[in-house]
């Protein structure tokens, strides 16, 4: 249960909002519950359905709109490559093709050791850093600018070490 | 220019903190308002300034605050911190680097329609930035520039971050309205306009970021200041987002008015190789395609002139395009980003991006017929003026126009 | 008053109220605007964009506020879009065109989209013929496609969204019709998009699947053939079927129904229903029914049905002729005279029940109506008088809902009490327990069981609400049996009563039972009285038992029965008090012959014959009138018109209804059918009758009962416990179990029990307990008070009344 594991937190999120508009509250308690396993789990859907007095399928309708909001499970990072026209301009789409194929995964596709889920996203608004990505767990969000298929794999290889 | 009155952290280092923000005049803005203006006043002094949206609508600020209704309450402020368009990325910097003169803004706006609380709605993936507003906005209430009882009068105010979770449309202001009311992003029939039926159906006022990071200035330095920069068309400062092929790509705080050129060449130092421009998309993946020819390049940017090349500033979100790239390569980015943010409510957005969609991956592959490229343009034309909000139409643009006005991109 | 406003569409001059939608004003002057997201009874939402117009407004001089003159005519600007005729509303001096070059290029335009991802289906669409897909695409749909068939977006095309509603994802428009349906209208947010854009997908997330009681109009509304009935997909085409008048028998709301039928080799030849549409009545279930009336319909058709006369012959029941059945059931009672009395149910028409009362009283034995809940006396002389509707309800009156469950016990009204409360009516909710429909009221009062009369009895003593009954411009009062027996809800009504009392006879005012059965208004009206003893009334009696099951419904009436001195049954099947009867008369269901019902709320409705007579079958009026001939009495029995002909000279309140005018209609609002299906979905037009409201007249203002028998508080203790009735929409009455799709929803015989109250007995959800010798299943819901326990009626468990009960683990 959301409201017993992060009872601060979801004070916080609640208060935000008038109390008879609990529902605007639905998007900061997935981010919440994605916090857990990078996905929202099935109690976790019913459990902010219950606590928001919205029915368990207003809630999957948000998750299903919504890009960054997940109900399967993924790789540990989900690492969001920029790959919209101005990135693009500046060799996005090269930059993603060889970090595939230096990673071994297609484009959606996840490392075999599930650290690493490598996806094409739409603008980031860094479109002067190109290329660049995103990198999504369940701690929360991290640009990654400027970067370069080393630094990349870099990058990856030390978040292999730190789960270590 | 020498002085920056948005991206003043170039100017200012530390600005991102609070007493350097207090030390170099922070506050007084939002002080002054509330300590000795009416809040019609204020809105007066925006509407006078001349002061745009630049959102990308470009409508008059002041303007829209005037429209708030005074029989139903509570009001709203709701700043748009969506920045989603291809090629927009200075409300980020802005939110990034300095901070408390956006937040300012937002507390003046608050005031000004009497509203107690504020929401800033930012983009998912602004997760960092939202929570770093978090900390500015703790800051904030300890020093007592949000609260009760501000500045020993009456008005009190609360600033509240709200994210996103990754969707374009969001940026539309009705479809973020309903998005912070936890539903799926999805626009609203206008009229009724959020300044009447706004947040939980009530009075609204949606501003872009870099919009409300101007009102402290203007207060400050008063309406007749503000106006004398820029155009007399367009007041003020902008902030151009430049990208694509040049050789530094950034954001770049001018005047109203300043041309293509000296963005491109004297701001963006050129194109990447020393290449010769092709195209410039003036507002994001949403722009029409402008052929660079001498008369484009030449042109002020300020919102009249750019309309008369047959193109829209918006947001000034610049993608420069050299010619190592084919016309139809570009469409076909564009219309892959708005099938998939697309939000799916009226027909022919939902069915016109997705056929969209197929002829482009057509012609990409091969197919570069003279009945496909036909179709694709007449799909595009389809679309416009029936969709029930202008992302719709926003998809078309580059389409259409990248067909008139590179016929040559579309022959094989 | 709203203000009018006058404007031109097509070229045709029409003043309407301000604020109309350009679709309405429209469609009052036969325009027919396509359309397919809106909806006239939801929230407009501009979505689909088929119905965009050209739309010009006068032009005004900005200086003088005058119009700008063009020659001698008002000059009109054209805005540079097309407007949406569905959210656009009218202004004065507005021009409309829905048949210009552009307007029609643009249908055109939005209908080719559409069809991008529409499968064309067509041949093997339930929808195919009532769709207005295809039929637009008829009138405007270029005969070739520019789309490439192989890139066409494929998806799933039979998705169960729950046992009852299958989707077609292909098929599927995305106008958010259904979705909006359950969200605005049933109140029951079980459907929802998923993803976006092409990917936009309906989903439902509810356990049971699609989980609501107002399911199926999603079906009739859905412009396409994406949403269908698990009962009727791939059942028939709706070109094929004929269309019969009907009245729903599920409840006392009287929704007006459409039985579509077919001839068939299926069903042997014979004429079988394929389906049930609701039938348009704004003063009814303007265009709804719920899931219990478009699926329960299957009893008519069960194999089980009596065919043939019965009779007692050494001990056993054999079949026999009706001539000898009637002899020897009018010959007992003959012998019998005033010691015979009648048990008839409210599941019989208006017909049924006059002739059998005629019987009774022609032969001085007495007309009993058999039911758990009585007070009837007081609705049918404080009933709600004629002009009586409650989607005319809004601020100014007061609806007192008591004792009732009506999401459970008439769904319909229901949601019409939701909408009433939606435009502002003051609903107040007095219930022992939490109902659903207490989200929509303004007041919520609770009490503890056997403190109903007490409670209502205060009301007008308590602040706010008081002043919300007394100061009322109208008053309505339902009340119901929700944990009560006949004894509790006669009390019940006679406290109720007190409060309408000095506003009888004026509409939008009065008392309205919450009955268990379609007709049992009816058998009021006609003076039926309810027994609290049965038992001890059926000793040494001879009794002619009409489409009732008092041994069915509880052994110590089968044991009563066997002391009777000779029972004769009229029914549809073998029931329990059949199989003890002596003579046993086959009746004809109600799908299979004429007459009429009173609802609750007074009105009389017809139904028509929708199916042929099962075998040696008779209608149950005519079957009375036969045994009536038998014994030399005079009773009509040749047509139900007729009867109703005598019935409305011998009883006051139906004086002056006949056939003839039951079947008159008059124009309603939203106007359905005529030349479109998509403005009001498929929901049938009503050429056939929208019914009468009976009259209070003066006359019959009938004292309220003097000795209101007060209903004694039951206080549970230590290890006993306070058992009630309650009803479920879903049970196992025999018209109910019969419909094979229900089963699911039906479910096992549960009591419910409060949480806690599991916790002191040791058991927990899904475990059994044991009451009064039967087990049952336990479910837990917080709204039940503790040490009590709800059991459902008709779930095979005979607690009728309130009574205090041990409880324990089994
Ligand atoms: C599809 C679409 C996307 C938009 N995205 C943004 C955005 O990301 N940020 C923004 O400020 N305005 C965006 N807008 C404009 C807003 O609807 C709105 O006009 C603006 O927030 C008003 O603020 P302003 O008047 O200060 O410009 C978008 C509009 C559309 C139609
Ligand atoms: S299923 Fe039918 S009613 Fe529901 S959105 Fe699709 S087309 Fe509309
Ligand atoms: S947009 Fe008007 S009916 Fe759908």
């Amino acid at each position: 249960m959301l409201a017993e594991k992060y009872p601060q937190e979801v004070k916080k999120i609640l208060a935000k909002y008038p109390p008879e508009q609990k529902r605007s509250a639905v998007m900061p308690l997935l981010y919440l519950a994605q916090r857990e396993s990078g996905y929202v789990t099935k109690e976790a859907l019913k459990d902010i359905a219950a606590m928001l007095e919205i029915t368990s399928t207003e809630v999957v309708s948000i998750i299903g709109f919504y890009t960054l909001f997940h109900d399967e499970k993924a790789g540990k990072y989900r690492m969001q490559v920029c790959t919209d026209l101005p990135c693009a301009l500046r060799g996005a789409d090269k930059f993603l093709e060889e970090l595939c194929g230096n990673l071994g995964v297609k484009v959606g596709g996840t490392t075999a050791d599930g650290m690493v889920t490598v996806e094409a996203v739409m603008c980031l608004a860094a479109c002067d850093k190109a290329p660049m990505f995103q990198l999504q767990s369940a701690d929360g969000i991290e640009y990654h600018e400027n970067m370069t298929v080393d630094r990349t794999m870099e990058l990856v290889e030390a978040l292999r070490k730190s789960k270590a | 220019m020498s002085q920056y009155f948005l991206l003043r952290h170039r100017d200012i280092p530390g600005i991102g903190k609070i007493d350097v923000y207090k030390k170099n005049g922070g506050f007084e803005a939002f002080k002054k308002a509330v300590t000795s203006m009416k809040p019609a006043e204020v809105t007066d002094a925006v509407k006078a300034s001349g002061l745009r949206g630049r959102g990308g609508a470009g409508f008059p600020a002041g303007v829209k605050w005037s429209f708030i209704p005074n029989n139903i309450w509570p009001h709203y402020v709701v700043a748009n911190a969506d920045e989603s368009e291809p090629g927009t990325f200075k409300d980020r910097e802005i939110m990034e680097s300095n901070p408390y003169q956006f937040l300012e803004g937002v507390a003046i706006a608050a005031y000004a329609v009497g509203a107690n609380a504020a929401y800033v709605y930012l983009r998912g993936e602004f997760w960092p930035v939202a929570h770093f507003l978090d900390e500015k906005i703790a800051e904030m209430e300890k020093a007592g520039f949000l609260g009760d009882k501000l500045f020993g009068t009456d008005y009190s105010l609360r600033i509240h971050t709200h994210l996103g979770a990754g969707a374009y449309i969001c940026g539309e202001e009705t479809a973020l309205l309903e998005s912070m009311e936890g539903k799926r992003g999805q626009p609203r029939i206008r009229p009724p306009f959020p300044a009447v039926y706004g947040l939980y159906g009530k009075p609204t006022v949606v501003n872009n970021v870099e919009t409300l990071t101007n009102v402290p200035l203007i207060i400050e330095k008063g309406a007749d200041w503000y106006k004398s920069l820029g155009t007399p068309d367009s007041a003020g400062v902008k902030i151009f987002s430049l990208s694509g092929r040049v050789k530094k790509p950034g954001n770049y705080e001018l005047p109203f008015g300043t041309t293509f050129r000296e963005l491109i060449y004297k701001y963006g130092g050129g194109i990447i190789d020393d290449r010769p421009v092709k195209a410039i998309m003036a507002a994001g993946a949403s722009s029409t395609m402008i052929v660079a020819d001498d008369k484009a390049l030449d042109t002020p940017m300020d919102y009249a002139s750019v309309r008369a090349l047959g193109a829209d500033l918006g947001s000034a979100s610049v993608i420069v395009i050299d010619d190592t790239v084919s016309i139809d390569w570009v469409i076909g980015k564009t219309i892959h980003f708005f099938e998939h943010e697309s939000c799916g409510k009226c027909t022919p957005c939902r069915e016109g991006c997705y056929w969209m969609l197929h002829l482009i991956e057509r012609i990409e592959h091969g197919e570069k017929t003279k009945e496909n490229v036909e179709l694709l343009h007449s799909v595009a034309k389809q679309m416009q003026n029936k969709c029930l909000c202008p992302l719709g139409e926003f998809s078309t643009m580059a389409v259409t126009t990248a067909i008139e006005r590179f016929p040559a991109d579309f022959k094989d | 008053m709203t203000k009018l406003v006058t404007l031109i569409i097509d070229g045709q001059q029409t003043t309407v109220p301000e604020g109309t939608l350009i679709v309405n004003a429209a469609k009052k002057i036969g325009i027919d605007i396509p359309l397919f997201c809106y909806h006239p009874k939801m929230e407009p939402v501009g979505m689909c964009r088929q119905c965009l117009v050209e739309v010009g407004r006068p032009v005004v001089d900005r200086a003088s506020g005058q119009p700008v003159l063009d020659g001698d005519k008002p000059k009109i600007q054209f805005g540079p879009k097309l407007e949406t005729a569905c959210t656009t509303p009218v202004s004065e001096g507005m021009v409309v065109l829905s048949q210009s070059e552009k307007a029609k290029a643009s249908q055109k335009e939005i209908l080719e989209f559409l069809l991008t991802s529409h499968p064309l289906d067509c041949p093997v669409c339930d929808k195919g013929g009532e769709c207005p897909l295809q039929n637009l695409t008829l009138t405007h749909g270029s005969p070739q496609s520019r789309f490439i068939y192989d890139e066409k977006s494929r998806a799933e095309k039979h998705v169960p969204l729950g046992e009852l509603i299958w989707l077609d994802r292909e098929r599927c428009i995305q106008c958010a019709r259904c979705i909006r349906f359950q969200d605005e209208i049933a109140g029951e947010p079980v459907l929802a998009f998923y993803n976006r854009g092409r990917a936009t997908d309906i989903i439902t997330n509810s356990e049971p699947g699609f989980d609501s009681v107002f399911s199926g109009n999603t079906t009739d509304i859905c412009p396409v053939g994406a949403l269908t009935t698990a009962d009727f997909r791939f059942g028939a085409r709706p070109w094929e079927m004929k269309a019969a008048t009907s009245i729903c028998a599920q409840c006392a709301v009287g929704c007006n129904i459409t039985f579509n039928t077919r001839r068939e080799a299926k069903s042997g030849g014979k004429v079988a229903i394929k389906r049930v549409m609701p039938r348009q009545n704004e003063a009814v279930n303007e265009i709804w029914i719920c899931d219990k009336g478009r699926f329960a319909y299957h009893f008519a058709e069960n194999n089980e049905r009596l065919e043939k006369p019965l009779v007692r012959r050494d001990g056993e029941l054999v079949k026999a002729s009706w001539e000898e059945t009637l002899k020897v059931a009018a010959s007992k009672l003959a012998e019998s005279r005033e010691k015979m009395f009648v048990l008839a149910s409210g599941r019989l028409s208006n017909e049924d029940l006059f002739n059998l009362k005629q019987l009774a009283y022609n032969l001085g034995g007495e007309a009993l109506l058999y039911t758990h809940m009585g007070g009837g006396e007081l609705t049918a002389s404080l009933g709600v008088a004629s002009g009586t509707n409650f989607g005319e309800m809004g601020a100014g009156t007061t609806i007192l809902v008591v004792a009732s469950d009506l999401y459970n016990e008439a769904p319909l009204w229901y949601l019409r009490l939701k909408q009433a409360a939606e435009r502002d009516a003051t609903l107040i909710v007095v219930n022992a327990r939490e109902t659903k429909l207490e989200r929509y009221s303004r007041f919520v009062i609770r009490y503890s069981y056997g403190d109903e009369v007490e409670t209502v009895s205060e009301l007008t003593k308590k602040a706010n609400i008081g002043e919300a009954i007394s100061g009322a411009e109208n008053l309505v009062i339902l009340y119901g049996s929700d944990g009560l027996g006949l004894d509790g809800s006669s009390a019940l009504a006679a406290a109720c009563a007190k409060l309408v009392k000095s506003r009888a006879g004026k509409a939008n005012n009065g008392l309205i039972g919450v009955w268990p059965r379609a007709n049992d208004q009816g058998a009021w009206e006609l003076g039926f009285k309810a027994e609290a003893n049965l038992a001890k009334a059926l000793k040494g009696k001879t009794v002619y038992i009409a489409v009732a099951d008092p041994a069915g419904d509880d052994p110590a009436l089968a044991t009563a029965l066997k002391e009777a001195k000779f029972v004769i049954v009229q029914e549809l099947f073998l029931t329990e008090t059949a199989k003890l009867a002596d003579v046993v008369l086959p009746a004809q269901a109600y799908t299979e012959r004429e007459g009429t019902f009173t609802s609750g709320e007074r009105r009389v409705q017809r139904f028509y014959p929708a199916a042929l007579p099962r075998g040696e079958t008779k209608a149950d009026f005519a079957i009375t009138a036969e045994i009536a001939k038998e014994l030399g009495l005079e009773l009509e029995g040749r047509s139900a018109a007729r009867v109703m002909d005598k019935m409305a000279a011998a009883v006051n309140s139906f004086a002056g209804i006949t056939y003839g005018k039951l079947a008159e209609v008059s124009e309603q609002w939203p106007i359905v059918g005529r030349g479109d299906l998509y403005y009001g979905g498929a929901a049938y037009e009503n050429k056939q009758g929208l019914g009468v409201q009976l009259d209070l007249t003066p006359g019959d203002l009938t004292p309220a009962p003097s000795s209101i028998r007060r209903g004694e508080s039951l206080r549970p203790d230590e290890d006993r416990w306070l058992a009630v009735p309650i009803t479920r929409l879903y049970d196992l009455d025999v018209t109910v179990r019969t419909s094979e799709l229900l089963r699911q929803r039906i479910g096992a015989a549960a009591v419910l029990l409060h949480p806690d109250a599991a916790k002191t007995l040791g058991v927990a959800a899904g475990g059994r307990v044991e009451i009064n010798g039967s087990r049952l299943e336990v479910r837990l819901d917080a709204g039940v008070p503790v040490r009590v326990a709800l059991v459902p009626r008709s779930m095979g468990v005979s607690i009728h009344a309130p009574v205090i009960a041990k409880l324990k683990k089994a």
